[in-house]
């Protein structure tokens, strides 16, 4: 799953030790979601789309959607 | 840039007091450990009253490190939670099958010595640290 944390972080200018903070995780955790190493839970997926104010399809992308929306274009 | 109104006392605080409240259990329950086994074998050899109190204030500090731990690995968040449990499945799959072939191993005079329970907790101490170094790096 791709996602656009660090993008979205770096827009904000936070570090990775707040925005796991803000999520009340580890910033190991958030350093592996960032990367795409590790999915989060739904309900963090949810925490974070309320703390950027974006809907879950804004941060999170599933890889097997996007080749599909590739392939239609 | 956009200000977070975080508490610094969040989420890594509290990993750090069931960190402190886990080594303090784990110790204790270490020392009355060794204090039940040394003390009865050194310094009180014949009373077996305090040979069972040492033992039972063991136990008592053991259950207090079971509820320390129990409580350390809830408060551990998702993707450590995760790598806990990879961990202790190939702790416990290990002790499992390496445990019996082991004992098998006694039981059938394969191996010259007695099997030891010792050696079994340190096999599983050992494929559990080696389980959380992996899902470290794993998810480096």
């Amino acid at each position: 799953m791709k996602n656009r944390l660090k993008v979205l972080r770096a827009e904000r200018d936070w570090t990775q030790a707040q925005l796991a903070s803000e999520l009340d995780v580890s910033r190991q955790t958030v350093n592996a979601i960032e990367k795409g190493k590790f999915d989060p839970s739904l309900p963090l997926a949810f925490k974070a789309a309320r703390l950027f104010g974006l809907s879950i399809e804004d941060i999170f992308q599933d890889e097997a959607d996007i080749q599909t929306r590739l392939r239609i274009d | 840039m956009s200000t977070l109104n975080s508490d610094s006392g969040g989420w890594a605080a509290r990993h750090k007091k069931n960190v402190v409240l886990l080594g303090f259990w784990t110790g204790a329950w270490v020392v009355t450990l060794a204090v039940a086994v040394f003390g009865s074998l050194l310094v009180w050899s014949d009373s077996k009253v305090l040979t069972s109190i040492a033992i039972l204030v063991n136990v008592a500090a053991g259950a207090g490190m079971i509820v320390a731990n129990k409580n350390h690995l809830r408060g551990l968040d998702e993707m450590q939670q995760k790598i806990q449990l990879d961990a202790m499945a190939l702790a416990l799959g290990v002790a499992l099958v390496a445990g019996l072939a082991y004992s098998t191993s006694d039981i059938t005079n394969l191996i010259g010595f007695d099997a030891e329970f010792s050696h079994l907790v340190f096999l599983i101490c050992l494929t559990y640290g080696v389980g959380i170094i992996f899902g470290r790096r794993k998810y480096q």
